[in-house]
């Protein structure tokens, strides 16, 4: 039977800046995940659960030896930390913020 | 002339604000070959430029003479070459002032070489197009200065001259490691392979503790042992590039496959194309494992031609950026600090007529994840923070009094005013060939 989990429950992720563009690398810990990450966390999946934020396009690297996935987003930090007013600036906390997101295994 | 011996690296800070002392227990310690300190941000060298032109004696970076003092002593005493982009914009005063503490340190016949060539700002004008789409022209804003990301190469004349101190402005961070790799192993600078492989451990040491277990932590989920004592990395460089990445016994933070991977990743784009002045780095086949605690070694990394022009920062004014709030508790904090935002918002644009862009945030309900809409609405505890982007001091000053003044003229129960304006300054990206920009090294004896 499947389940709803937060991704948080099995996988670890890391965000950072270049100008306006965020990057966000996403690890699941147990390989077994890694086939439910890769279906379900796609940049269709981030734009319609987060798309008031990542706003440009969305490109998606697979890291298969890994276990991992790396986005790129474009315009993704309301002007980055050269014009946003957001506290967080360079979008540390973008790791968090998809980390909340829900998938199903 | 070229080593088969494994040499050993380490990483004394990240960034400009880095810890000093995990960097003092590397060089007395780690029986380095050489230390790395990237202390130049994206943004931190157009603020350098902005201090050298108010005064031509500064515009090195603040915490430069802290570092020197703190780490010159052992650094010389064990053979720990040291290697850093403290100079910012002005590397020439910062080895004078690095010469100078080891003479007061009675530490004589000290070779401190500094690289010069990476500030083109000549090279720049009005109708020069930027990676954004428009020209210098067409920001619409002063024009502060232009630095190159220049690679290995510069440093290249610095190592062969034996300093013990090289000191640069803006270098590539991955190429403030790859340098000595490439000198000491005397890997040629067209084998992209091993430049690549050289690449991805400057790339995974640049950011000194994040990836040994800073920028990591997740109670219940990421366990840290120690991190108010977080050591930083060294690398055991193998002379075909490949490499384990460790930390000191007996000091904080972890390093295992999981901080590894965050790293490598960490401000990538493509992973199979890692563009820096020295090399097109592929990540893509790099293997990782962990044979023993705290060790985690990196092989498989590749390479292919390195770009043929350099990248450029282009730094223009930003103006001001002016930040103030103030705190609401206990039953309806959240309905008070919104009615708190609204009567600023409302005075800023019918009292002083700005149009400046302005952000209100409710911090401890919707503030860094607002504009992704996710929220809770149960706080009893919440800041109203307001922030503000203005071409004048002036008119930055006029949202801390707005917000100041609703400990009196606002909703009830208002305190913990605080405000500050700062200076900013905005950066965009340009191109410019390799044959427009000449590195030139100079060497001090102290």
């Amino acid at each position: 039977m499947s389940r709803r989990v937060l991704l948080r429950e099995i996988a670890h992720a890391r965000s950072g800046d270049k100008g306006n563009c965020s990057n966000l690398c996403i690890f699941v810990y147990d390989s077994d995940c890694y086939a439910a990450l890769r279906a379900q966390l796609t940049a269709e999946f981030l734009k319609r659960e987060l798309g008031a934020l990542l706003s440009g396009e969305i490109t998606r690297y697979e890291l298969p030896a890994m276990h991992g996935l790396n986005f790129v987003m474009q315009d993704a930090l309301e002007g980055g930390v050269n014009e946003s007013l957001n506290l967080d600036g360079h979008g540390k906390s973008w790791s968090s913020l998809v980390l909340g997101l829900e998938i199903e295994l | 002339m070229a080593s088969t011996e494994r040499f050993r690296l380490g990483t004394g800070a990240g960034f400009s604000a880095d810890r000093l002392d995990p960097a003092v227990d590397l060089v007395e310690r780690g029986e380095l070959d050489a230390i790395v300190f990237e202390c130049l941000g994206e943004r931190t060298l157009a603020f350098a430029y902005r201090d050298r032109a108010a005064d031509p004696e500064r515009g090195y970076t603040p915490l430069l003479q802290r570092r020197m003092r703190a780490i010159l002593p052992a650094a010389i005493a064990n053979g720990v070459r040291i290697i850093t982009n403290m100079g910012a914009a002005n590397p020439a005063k910062a080895a004078g002032i690095t010469r100078d503490i080891a003479r007061e340190l009675g530490l004589v016949g000290v070779r401190i070489a500094y690289v010069l060539g990476d500030d083109v700002s000549d090279a720049i004008g009005p109708d020069t197009p930027l990676w954004e789409g428009m020209t210098v022209a067409e920001v619409g804003r002063r024009f502060i200065g232009a630095h190159a990301y220049l690679g290995a190469d510069a440093l290249m004349p610095a190592l062969q001259a034996q300093a013990q101190v090289i000191i640069t402005g803006r270098v590539a961070d991955p190429s403030l490691y790859l340098a000595p790799l490439r000198h000491h192993f005397g890997w040629p600078g067209d084998d992209w392979s091993l430049l690549g492989a050289g690449t991805v451990v400057g790339h995974l040491m640049e950011c000194a503790g994040q990836i040994t277990g800073g920028y990591f932590a997740d109670p219940g989920y990421k366990k840290v042992d120690d991190l108010a004592r977080l050591g930083f990395p060294i690398a055991e460089v193998q002379p075909d590039g490949g490499a384990c990445i460790t930390k000191l016994d007996g000091t904080g933070g972890v390093v295992n496959e999981r901080t590894v991977k965050e790293q490598l990743l960490y401000e990538v784009h493509d992973p199979s194309r890692y563009l820096t002045p020295d090399v097109c780095a592929d990540f893509s086949g790099v293997r990782i494992a962990s044979p023993a605690p705290d060790r985690v070694t990196i092989s498989g990394a590749r390479g292919s031609h390195a770009p043929e022009s350099y990248k450029l920062t282009v730094a223009f004014d930003g103006g001001y950026l002016a930040e103030a709030g103030i705190s609401y508790a206990g039953p309806g904090a959240q309905a008070r600090a919104e009615l708190a935002g609204r009567v600023v918002e409302e005075r800023m644009s019918t009292v002083h007529a700005s149009n400046a862009p302005l952000r209100i945030d409710i911090i401890g309900a919707a503030s860094l994840h607002a504009t992704a809409r996710r929220y809770h609405d149960s706080s009893e505890d919440v800041r109203l923070r307001c922030a503000l982007r203005a071409s004048s001091s002036e008119q930055a000053e006029l949202l801390l009094w707005e917000v100041e003044s609703l400990l009196c003229c606002g909703p009830a129960g208002g305190g913990g005013y605080r405000g500050h304006v700062t200076p900013s300054v905005i950066t965009y990206s340009a191109s410019l060939p390799r044959t427009n920009v000449a590195a030139q090294t100079q060497v001090l004896v102290s």
